[in-house]
Protein backbone atom coordinates (compact mmCIF):
# COMPACT_ATOMS: atom_id res chain seq x y z
CA UNK A 1 0.00 0.00 0.00
CA UNK A 2 1.30 3.24 -1.43
CA UNK A 3 0.87 6.36 1.01
CA UNK A 4 -0.89 9.02 -1.23
CA UNK A 5 -1.53 12.29 -0.41
CA UNK A 6 -4.33 15.03 -1.39
CA UNK A 7 -3.94 18.73 -1.88
CA UNK A 8 -6.57 20.15 0.44
CA UNK A 9 -5.80 19.29 3.86
CA UNK A 10 -3.18 19.22 6.32
CA UNK A 11 -0.47 15.76 5.57
CA UNK A 12 -0.44 14.86 9.33
CA UNK A 13 -4.04 14.54 9.51
CA UNK A 14 -3.89 11.84 6.33
CA UNK A 15 -1.06 10.24 7.46
CA UNK A 16 -3.29 9.45 10.67
CA UNK A 17 -5.73 8.54 8.69
CA UNK A 18 -3.50 6.06 6.49
CA UNK A 19 -1.89 4.73 9.91
CA UNK A 20 -5.14 4.14 11.35
CA UNK A 21 -6.30 1.76 8.39
CA UNK A 22 -2.83 -0.54 8.40
CA UNK A 23 -3.30 -0.86 11.96
CA UNK A 24 -7.39 -2.25 11.25
CA UNK A 25 -6.13 -4.18 8.32
CA UNK A 26 -3.38 -5.60 10.44
CA UNK A 27 -0.63 -4.78 9.18
CA UNK A 28 0.80 -3.48 11.83
CA UNK A 29 -1.14 -6.20 14.27
CA UNK A 30 -2.03 -5.55 17.73
CA UNK A 31 0.48 -5.27 20.10
CA UNK A 32 3.16 -5.05 17.68
CA UNK A 33 5.95 -2.65 17.70
CA UNK A 34 5.59 0.11 14.99
CA UNK A 35 8.85 1.59 13.41
CA UNK A 36 10.29 4.51 14.75
CA UNK A 37 9.33 7.71 13.63
CA UNK A 38 11.96 8.59 11.33
CA UNK A 39 11.79 4.97 9.17
CA UNK A 40 7.75 5.78 9.05
CA UNK A 41 8.81 9.44 7.60
CA UNK A 42 11.19 7.80 5.37
CA UNK A 43 8.98 5.35 3.95
CA UNK A 44 6.31 7.54 3.48
CA UNK A 45 8.96 10.67 2.04
CA UNK A 46 7.48 12.84 4.81
CA UNK A 47 9.17 15.24 7.28
CA UNK A 48 9.79 13.42 10.57
CA UNK A 49 7.98 16.29 12.46
CA UNK A 50 4.62 15.57 10.72
CA UNK A 51 4.86 11.99 11.17
CA UNK A 52 5.53 12.72 14.61
CA UNK A 53 2.16 14.71 15.00
CA UNK A 54 0.31 11.91 12.91
CA UNK A 55 1.75 9.37 15.70
CA UNK A 56 0.42 11.83 18.50
CA UNK A 57 -3.13 11.50 17.17
CA UNK A 58 -2.84 8.02 17.01
CA UNK A 59 -2.12 8.14 20.68
CA UNK A 60 -4.79 10.45 21.50
CA UNK A 61 -7.22 7.84 19.29
CA UNK A 62 -5.56 5.11 21.68
CA UNK A 63 -4.56 2.93 18.65
CA UNK A 64 -0.93 3.32 19.41
CA UNK A 65 0.49 3.62 22.81
CA UNK A 66 4.26 5.11 23.51
CA UNK A 67 6.48 3.05 25.97
CA UNK A 68 9.06 5.17 28.20
CA UNK A 69 12.02 2.99 26.48
CA UNK A 70 11.06 1.64 23.50
CA UNK A 71 8.88 3.50 20.85
CA UNK A 72 5.65 2.73 20.10
CA UNK A 73 3.43 -0.27 19.85
CA UNK A 74 -0.18 -1.00 18.79
CA UNK A 75 -2.54 -1.09 21.28
CA UNK A 76 -3.65 -4.48 22.75
CA UNK A 77 -7.16 -3.28 23.64
CA UNK A 78 -9.31 -5.32 21.10
CA UNK A 79 -12.13 -3.37 21.93
CA UNK A 80 -10.38 -0.39 21.19
CA UNK A 81 -9.27 -1.19 17.46
CA UNK A 82 -12.66 -2.67 17.20
CA UNK A 83 -14.55 0.50 17.78
CA UNK A 84 -12.17 2.24 14.97
CA UNK A 85 -12.94 -0.24 12.83
CA UNK A 86 -17.01 0.38 13.05
CA UNK A 87 -16.52 3.91 12.69
CA UNK A 88 -14.34 3.04 9.39
CA UNK A 89 -16.89 0.52 7.65
CA UNK A 90 -19.71 3.81 8.88
CA UNK A 91 -18.03 6.51 7.30
CA UNK A 92 -17.62 3.96 4.26
CA UNK A 93 -21.31 3.55 3.98
CA UNK A 94 -21.90 6.69 4.47
CA UNK A 95 -19.65 7.66 1.55
CA UNK A 96 -21.24 5.80 -0.98
CA UNK A 97 -25.01 6.41 0.52
CA UNK A 98 -23.77 10.15 -0.61
CA UNK A 99 -22.40 9.28 -3.76
CA UNK A 100 -25.71 7.93 -5.02
CA UNK A 101 -27.86 10.60 -3.12
CA UNK A 102 -25.74 13.18 -5.43
CA UNK A 103 -26.72 10.71 -8.54
CA UNK A 104 -30.32 11.01 -7.73
CA UNK A 105 -31.28 7.92 -5.94
CA UNK A 106 -33.27 7.97 -2.98
CA UNK A 107 -31.70 5.09 0.37
CA UNK A 108 -34.21 2.95 -0.70
CA UNK A 109 -33.36 2.21 -4.17
CA UNK A 110 -29.31 2.34 -2.50
CA UNK A 111 -30.87 -0.93 -0.70
CA UNK A 112 -31.81 -2.52 -3.64
CA UNK A 113 -28.73 -2.08 -5.55
CA UNK A 114 -26.52 -3.11 -2.17
CA UNK A 115 -28.48 -7.01 -2.53
CA UNK A 116 -28.21 -7.00 -5.70
CA UNK A 117 -24.67 -6.76 -6.48
CA UNK A 118 -24.22 -8.92 -3.25
CA UNK A 119 -26.82 -11.57 -5.01
CA UNK A 120 -24.11 -11.66 -7.45
CA UNK A 121 -21.14 -12.55 -5.42
CA UNK B 1 23.67 27.54 22.02
CA UNK B 2 21.14 30.31 20.60
CA UNK B 3 18.01 29.41 20.36
CA UNK B 4 17.09 30.89 17.18
CA UNK B 5 19.59 29.47 14.28
CA UNK B 6 19.15 32.12 11.73
CA UNK B 7 17.91 35.75 12.43
CA UNK B 8 17.83 38.30 9.34
CA UNK B 9 16.84 42.07 10.32
CA UNK B 10 15.80 44.25 7.67
CA UNK B 11 17.94 42.90 5.13
CA UNK B 12 18.30 44.85 1.73
CA UNK B 13 21.12 44.12 -1.01
CA UNK B 14 21.26 45.83 -4.12
CA UNK B 15 23.12 45.28 -7.43
CA UNK B 16 23.90 48.66 -8.49
CA UNK B 17 20.27 50.33 -8.48
CA UNK B 18 18.74 46.88 -8.88
CA UNK B 19 17.10 45.90 -5.83
CA UNK B 20 17.28 41.87 -4.99
CA UNK B 21 16.24 41.95 -1.67
CA UNK B 22 14.16 44.67 -0.51
CA UNK B 23 13.53 44.63 3.51
CA UNK B 24 13.81 40.92 5.04
CA UNK B 25 13.21 40.05 8.58
CA UNK B 26 13.33 36.21 9.10
CA UNK B 27 13.71 33.81 11.79
CA UNK B 28 14.77 30.33 11.98
CA UNK B 29 14.73 27.48 14.35
CA UNK B 30 15.98 24.23 14.90
CA UNK B 31 15.50 20.97 13.39
CA UNK B 32 13.40 22.17 10.72
CA UNK B 33 12.95 21.56 7.33
CA UNK B 34 12.18 24.85 5.19
CA UNK B 35 11.21 25.70 1.83
CA UNK B 36 12.23 28.85 0.31
CA UNK B 37 10.20 29.18 -2.53
CA UNK B 38 9.60 31.77 -4.61
CA UNK B 39 9.77 32.44 -8.66
CA UNK B 40 12.40 33.24 -10.62
CA UNK B 41 14.09 36.59 -10.01
CA UNK B 42 12.29 36.27 -6.55
CA UNK B 43 15.90 36.73 -4.68
CA UNK B 44 16.18 33.01 -3.44
CA UNK B 45 19.55 32.42 -4.27
CA UNK B 46 21.12 35.84 -2.90
CA UNK B 47 19.31 35.51 0.36
CA UNK B 48 21.24 32.27 0.57
CA UNK B 49 24.33 33.44 -0.35
CA UNK B 50 23.75 36.43 2.13
CA UNK B 51 23.58 33.58 4.94
CA UNK B 52 26.45 31.36 4.32
CA UNK B 53 28.94 34.52 3.65
CA UNK B 54 29.84 35.11 0.10
CA UNK B 55 27.57 38.04 -0.42
CA UNK B 56 27.64 41.11 1.65
CA UNK B 57 24.13 42.30 2.50
CA UNK B 58 23.83 46.43 1.00
CA UNK B 59 21.90 46.89 4.66
CA UNK B 60 20.62 45.05 7.69
CA UNK B 61 21.83 42.41 9.69
CA UNK B 62 22.00 38.42 9.65
CA UNK B 63 23.33 36.13 12.53
CA UNK B 64 23.87 32.34 12.76
CA UNK B 65 23.61 30.68 15.75
CA UNK B 66 24.20 33.88 18.07
CA UNK B 67 26.98 35.02 15.64
CA UNK B 68 27.77 37.75 13.09
CA UNK B 69 28.53 36.18 9.44
CA UNK B 70 32.41 34.99 9.35
CA UNK B 71 34.64 31.84 10.17
CA UNK B 72 32.46 30.43 12.62
CA UNK B 73 29.46 30.60 11.14
CA UNK B 74 30.99 28.93 7.99
CA UNK B 75 32.03 26.10 9.92
CA UNK B 76 28.67 25.23 10.91
CA UNK B 77 26.60 25.99 7.57
CA UNK B 78 26.85 23.45 4.81
CA UNK B 79 26.31 25.01 1.11
CA UNK B 80 24.93 23.85 -2.29
CA UNK B 81 25.42 26.29 -4.81
CA UNK B 82 23.12 26.41 -7.57
CA UNK B 83 25.96 25.60 -9.81
CA UNK B 84 29.53 23.33 -9.73
CA UNK B 85 32.49 24.56 -9.16
CA UNK B 86 34.57 21.60 -9.17
CA UNK B 87 37.27 20.98 -11.38
CA UNK B 88 36.35 17.99 -13.91
CA UNK B 89 39.66 16.26 -14.29
CA UNK B 90 39.03 15.55 -10.35
CA UNK B 91 37.39 11.88 -9.03
CA UNK B 92 33.88 12.17 -7.01
CA UNK B 93 36.84 10.68 -3.76
CA UNK B 94 39.30 13.54 -4.01
CA UNK B 95 36.60 15.69 -3.64
CA UNK B 96 35.71 13.84 -0.21
CA UNK B 97 39.68 14.17 0.81
CA UNK B 98 39.37 18.18 0.20
CA UNK B 99 36.04 18.51 2.34
CA UNK B 100 37.84 16.21 4.77
CA UNK B 101 40.23 18.82 4.75
CA UNK B 102 38.62 21.74 5.25
CA UNK B 103 35.95 20.33 7.31
CA UNK B 104 36.36 18.71 11.02
CA UNK B 105 32.51 17.70 10.67
CA UNK B 106 32.43 15.61 7.14
CA UNK B 107 31.88 12.27 7.58
CA UNK B 108 33.87 10.30 4.38
CA UNK B 109 32.74 7.02 5.45
CA UNK B 110 28.83 8.04 5.15
CA UNK B 111 29.74 10.26 1.86
CA UNK B 112 31.20 6.45 0.51
CA UNK B 113 27.78 4.79 1.81
CA UNK B 114 25.30 7.57 0.42
CA UNK B 115 27.15 7.10 -3.21
CA UNK B 116 26.60 3.62 -3.13
CA UNK B 117 22.91 4.06 -2.19
CA UNK B 118 22.54 6.66 -4.83
CA UNK B 119 24.47 4.81 -7.52
CA UNK B 120 27.38 6.63 -7.81
CA UNK B 121 30.59 5.29 -8.43
CA UNK B 122 32.98 7.41 -6.14
CA UNK B 123 36.48 6.43 -7.91
CA UNK B 124 34.81 8.27 -11.38
CA UNK B 125 36.15 11.47 -12.97
CA UNK B 126 33.48 13.97 -12.36
CA UNK B 127 34.30 14.83 -16.56
CA UNK B 128 32.67 11.38 -17.03
CA UNK B 129 29.87 12.22 -15.09
CA UNK B 130 26.29 12.95 -15.95
CA UNK B 131 24.68 16.36 -14.66
CA UNK B 132 22.10 14.20 -12.60
CA UNK B 133 25.28 12.10 -11.20
CA UNK B 134 27.28 15.43 -10.55
CA UNK B 135 24.24 16.69 -8.55
CA UNK B 136 23.88 13.49 -6.96
CA UNK B 137 28.05 13.60 -5.56
CA UNK B 138 27.44 17.32 -5.12
CA UNK B 139 24.69 16.64 -2.30
CA UNK B 140 26.55 13.74 -1.11
CA UNK B 141 29.14 16.40 0.15
CA UNK B 142 26.64 18.48 1.32
CA UNK B 143 24.91 16.07 3.65
CA UNK B 144 27.73 14.26 4.55
CA UNK B 145 28.63 17.00 6.60
CA UNK B 146 27.16 17.08 10.28
CA UNK B 147 26.45 20.92 10.45
CA UNK B 148 23.94 22.76 11.78
CA UNK B 149 22.58 24.76 8.79
CA UNK B 150 22.30 23.18 5.61
CA UNK B 151 21.60 25.69 2.68
CA UNK B 152 20.23 23.75 -0.14
CA UNK B 153 19.91 26.07 -3.48
CA UNK B 154 17.86 23.96 -6.21
CA UNK B 155 19.07 20.63 -5.35
CA UNK B 156 16.41 18.43 -7.42
CA UNK B 157 16.48 20.83 -10.49
CA UNK B 158 18.47 19.10 -12.89
CA UNK B 159 17.42 15.32 -11.83
CA UNK B 160 14.66 13.28 -13.18
CA UNK B 161 11.41 12.45 -10.82
CA UNK B 162 12.06 9.66 -9.81
CA UNK B 163 15.69 10.58 -8.77
CA UNK B 164 14.10 13.41 -6.89
CA UNK B 165 12.09 11.65 -4.73
CA UNK B 166 15.74 9.80 -3.85
CA UNK B 167 17.33 12.49 -3.42
CA UNK B 168 14.29 13.87 -0.74
CA UNK B 169 14.59 10.63 0.59
CA UNK B 170 18.39 11.34 1.21
CA UNK B 171 17.98 14.58 2.77
CA UNK B 172 15.25 13.54 4.94
CA UNK B 173 16.73 10.59 6.43
CA UNK B 174 20.89 11.90 6.40
CA UNK B 175 20.35 15.43 7.82
CA UNK B 176 21.57 16.43 11.26
CA UNK B 177 18.37 16.32 13.09
CA UNK B 178 19.50 18.97 15.48
CA UNK B 179 20.12 21.32 12.35
CA UNK B 180 17.90 23.02 10.21
CA UNK B 181 17.51 22.34 6.31
CA UNK B 182 16.66 25.38 3.79
CA UNK B 183 16.11 24.17 0.26
CA UNK B 184 15.35 26.90 -2.36
CA UNK B 185 13.13 25.50 -5.14
CA UNK B 186 10.49 26.70 -7.30
CA UNK B 187 9.21 22.64 -7.71
CA UNK B 188 7.20 23.09 -4.75
CA UNK B 189 4.70 19.82 -5.15
CA UNK B 190 7.82 17.44 -5.01
CA UNK B 191 9.07 19.36 -2.13
CA UNK B 192 5.93 19.49 -0.12
CA UNK B 193 5.76 16.51 1.59
CA UNK B 194 9.29 16.96 3.36
CA UNK B 195 8.87 20.64 4.72
CA UNK B 196 7.66 22.03 8.19
CA UNK B 197 7.87 25.59 7.08
CA UNK B 198 7.69 27.43 3.80
CA UNK B 199 8.84 30.98 3.18
CA UNK B 200 7.30 32.74 -0.04
CA UNK B 201 9.55 34.98 -1.18
CA UNK B 202 8.05 37.82 -4.10
CA UNK B 203 10.21 40.62 -5.32
CA UNK B 204 12.68 40.53 -2.89
CA UNK B 205 10.37 40.19 0.11
CA UNK B 206 8.93 37.49 2.36
CA UNK B 207 4.98 37.74 1.80
CA UNK B 208 4.64 34.39 3.52
CA UNK B 209 5.97 32.37 6.71
CA UNK B 210 3.87 29.77 8.12
CA UNK B 211 4.03 26.01 8.93
CA UNK B 212 2.88 23.48 5.68
CA UNK B 213 0.18 22.63 7.97
CA UNK B 214 -1.28 25.78 9.06
CA UNK B 215 -1.08 26.95 5.42
CA UNK B 216 -3.49 23.97 3.75
CA UNK B 217 -5.66 23.75 7.44
CA UNK B 218 -5.82 27.65 6.74
CA UNK B 219 -6.38 27.73 3.05
CA UNK B 220 -7.79 24.40 2.38
CA UNK B 221 -5.29 23.97 0.06
CA UNK B 222 -1.59 22.46 -0.95
CA UNK B 223 1.12 24.79 -0.63
CA UNK B 224 1.57 24.39 -4.51
CA UNK B 225 -2.03 25.58 -5.18
CA UNK B 226 -1.22 28.60 -2.76
CA UNK B 227 1.72 29.27 -4.69
CA UNK B 228 0.15 29.21 -7.83
CA UNK B 229 -2.11 31.10 -6.87
CA UNK B 230 -0.23 34.26 -5.39
CA UNK B 231 2.44 34.35 -8.39
CA UNK B 232 -0.26 33.91 -11.55
CA UNK B 233 1.83 35.69 -14.47
CA UNK B 234 -0.23 37.40 -16.36
CA UNK B 235 -1.07 36.40 -19.79
CA UNK B 236 0.79 38.13 -22.59
CA UNK B 237 -1.94 40.22 -23.64
CA UNK B 238 0.68 41.59 -26.77
CA UNK B 239 -1.30 41.84 -30.04
CA UNK B 240 -1.52 38.95 -32.56
CA UNK B 241 1.29 38.25 -34.71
Amino acid sequence: MDWTFTEDRPIWQQLAEQLTLRILKGEYPSGSRLPPVRELAALAGVNPNTMQRALAQLEQDGLAVANRTSGRTVTEDGEVIRRARRERAKSAVAGCLRILEELGYTKADALVYVKEELSHE
Amino acid sequence: MNELLVTCTGVVKRYGNKPALSGVNLELGRGRIVGLLGPNGSGKTTLIKILCGLLQPTEGAVLIDGQTVGPYTKSVISYLPDRMYFADWMKATDLFDLFADFYKDFDKARAMSMCASLGVTPSDKLKTMSKGTKEKVQLVLVMARKAQLYLLDEPIAGVDPAARDFILGTILTNYNEAGTVLISTHLISDVERVLDEAIFLKDGQITLHDTVDNIREREGKSVDGLFREIFRARNYEGGAF
